[in-house]
């Protein structure tokens, strides 16, 4: 499919930080498409550029093949939905929703029909006389949506739109808008640094850093494949192993050595040549652990350990395991339960094993990501 | 709660009976002197009468409420004119130039007021640096007369009046919330546009303080136009002392400040009216992250 929102080398600055920094994107009609990064990675003012708030250093912008880079804010087809909704607070919900056809100049019954349209669409029947300030934050949320989505954007833009709400109200807004999404047809440029919301909205994500992109594709893709370590490293959690590459076994396979580990069989997409050192990731949920020894089947990797941390989190459990000088985040999903299996306990003995394919290799590993990985507290005065 | 209210009374006694001892009694005391005979000594006849009242209805005074009122309503609205863009701007400056832009504003008040008036004098003076400028500059005419004009009288008062517009202004703009402005630029509306339909209506209660601060001490002025106004510039509070100090008509002078009192009355009542009304908005802009 041809791009529709076109983000061409833009880079902004602000003094002597650069906030945005050669920043390309290719976003699809119809697209729901995400910004996902730390705070203070760029992504809010690539959105403010792309609204027309700040005006890019350098490169492009084009809508619909249109240029739109110089545009004020009042003369693009672009709505923002604002992370404080920024309600007008002296209108009531009905005039905040009119705002934009009023000023552009709808005639009158049409902007009454498009606004009960909207009314009913969001369920605001009950509040279009009141004011902002004598409605609920789920209520600005849906005034705030109505407001944009009544101009009928080409890109509808997101930011951080759910962060002001508590988590049931979150998932519910959630829903409503993924169902707003698939009918109005609007490209949906969502910003958030919730990785939940990115993942469970969109069709593709781009993640941020620094200012500049480190991957862009599908959700699973961005986990199950991601390409860099702090991608494995935002996205969910997981465990990080130093290793080298020891020698390449049957094409797509190699062997690793990793401290305190026996050789780690894996899964060698990116051709990794031998020799090289990599950091190994491995996904918490991808590990098992065993009381007995497993059969080796040679595809799996089987290392001893010893359970350090048993962390109850309701619909599954963590549990550090120690493997010589390493720690592995390790969860498992209660969804055997039964009353006479013992809980695995502290200082009990375990077997941890995971499949060759169901880790992966990445080059790149740097002091920076380590800050974002979860690691358990040093216990004191506890011999290993 | 009953407890709460008496206490809430007892605090507000001395401030209320400061009040009814040096503000509203005197008021009625003036009141009551409209309605009295003037005599020959200055001082207040016997019984009660409406002649004084009446006698006020005259073409001389037509001429001076005519003038108080428009030299009033045109002083407020250039004051709200030029102080508008000041608050907005000194409330868009950065946190550290804002106090600096403040102390500029307030930075006349060191000097007396009398004194300030008085260098009006010397610089709208027929020899005076400002004249001698327009003249250089082709102008004004080199006989024009600048000072003993009501348009001197004019520009003083909105140099007088004009820190008391941009403080309550200012003060308003600051709790502004300017994103308020990009949505309404998102949603299509011009930079002028967003201006008078969000951030007016946003500072709204600023904008009514500073039309009272401005129109109740513009309409009372007597030193500024008795400095700068001569005969053609004279206003109501002019009229007012003549007749206390040179006629020595207490009744008359009474019922002049009895128009001046409505005058200033009425449109307070209204503001304030107007001001109670949407007391929720203070409290809108919600939970921010």
């Amino acid at each position: 499919m041809a791009s529709f929102l076109e983000i061409e080398g833009v880079s902004k600055s602000f003094g002597p930080l650069k906030a945005v920094e050669g920043v390309s994107l290719e976003i699809r009609k119809g697209e729901f498409f995400s910004l996902l990064g730390p705070s203070g990675c760029g992504k809010t003012t690539l959105l403010r550029m792309l609204a027309g708030f700040e005006t890019p250093d350098a490169g492009r912008i084009r809508i619909d093949g249109e240029d739109v880079t110089a545009l004020p804010p009042n003369r693009r087809n672009v709505n923002t939905i604002f992370q404080s909704y920024a309600l007008f607070p002296h209108l009531t919900v009905r005039e905040n929703i009119a705002f934009g056809p009023r000023v552009a100049g709808w005639p009158r019954d049409r902007i009454q029909d498009e606004v009960a349209r909207l009314l009913s669409l969001t369920q605001l029947e009950d509040q279009a006389r009141k004011k902002p300030a004598e409605i609920s934050g789920g209520q600005k949320q849906r005034v705030a949506i109505a407001r944009a989505l009544i101009n009928k954007p080409d890109v509808l833009l997101l930011d951080e739109p759910l962060a002001a709400l508590d988590l049931k109200l979150r998932q519910r807004m959630l829903i409503e808008l993924d169902l707003l999404h698939d009918q109005f047809g609007i490209t949906f440029l969502y910003v958030t640094h919730d990785q939940g919301e990115a993942m469970s909205l969109s069709d593709r994500i781009a993640i941020m850093r620094n200012g500049r992109i480190e991957q862009v594709g599908p959700p699973a893709e961005i986990y199950e494949a991601p390409r860099t370590s702090f991608v494995a490293a935002f996205i969910g959690d997981t465990n990080f192993l130093e290793g080298r590459v020891a020698e390449i076994v049957a094409g797509d396979y190699c062997r690793l050595e990793v401290d305190g580990f026996p050789p780690i069989v894996c899964f060698n997409d990116k051709q990794i040549g031998q020799g090289r050192t990599v950091s190994l990731s491995l996904r918490p949920e991808k590990l098992r652990m065993w009381r007995e020894k497993p059969e080796d089947d040679r595809r799996h990797n089987i290392v001893p350990g010893r359970v350090e941390d048993v962390i109850y989190l309701g619909s599954h459990t963590k549990y550090w395991v120690r493997v010589e000088e390493h720690r592995l985040a390790v969860f498992e999903q209660h969804n055997r339960f039964l009353l006479d299996e013992t809980p695995t306990r502290w200082k009990q003995d375990v077997w941890v094993s995971w499949h060759a394919d169901d880790a992966f290799m990445l080059e790149a590993y740097s002091e920076k990501d380590e800050a974002l990985t979860d690691r358990p507290p040093e216990r004191v005065g506890e011999a290993s | 709660m009953k407890a709460g209210r008496r206490g809430e009374w007892l605090v507000t006694l001395p401030s209320l009976g400061w009040l009814v001892v040096f503000f509203l009694l005197p008021t009625l005391v003036v009141f009551a002197f409209a309605f009295k005979p003037a005599d020959p000594f200055g001082g207040v006849g016997e019984g009660w009468t409406t002649a004084t009242l009446a006698g006020i209805v005259d073409a001389q005074y037509t001429a001076i409420v005519w003038r108080t009122a428009w030299l009033s309503l045109l002083t407020t609205a250039l004051c709200l004119l030029l102080a508008t863009p000041v608050g907005y701007a000194i409330a868009r400056a950065e946190p550290a130039a804002r106090a600096r832009l403040m102390l500029l504003v307030v930075v006349p008040f060191w000097t007396s007021f009398l004194i300030r008036i008085f260098a009006w004098k010397v610089l709208l003076h027929p020899e005076g640096a400002l004249k001698r400028a327009l003249v250089l500059l082709g102008l004004a005419a080199p006989q024009a007369t600048l000072l003993y004009t009501p348009g001197a009288v004019l520009l003083v008062m909105v140099y007088t009046f004009l820190p008391f517009a941009i403080l309550p202004i200012y003060a308003a703009a600051e709790k502004f919330d300017f994103r308020l402005l990009e949505a309404a630029r998102d949603l299509g509306a011009g930079r002028l546009r967003a201006f008078v339909e969000v951030f007016l209506p946003g500072i709204r209660r600023g904008l009514l303080t500073a039309v009272l601060v401005v129109f109740i001490p513009a309409l009372g002025s007597y030193v500024i136009p008795d400095l700068v106004g001569g005969p053609g510039g004279e206003m109501l509070g002019n009229k007012i002392a003549q007749r206390v100090f040179v006629d020595r008509n207490l009744p008359h002078a009474s019922a002049l400040s009895v128009i001046l009192i409505l005058a200033v009355l009425l449109p307070m009542a209204a503001v304030l009216l107007l001001q109670s009304r949407p007391r929720r908005e203070a409290a809108v802009v919600e939970e921010d992250a």
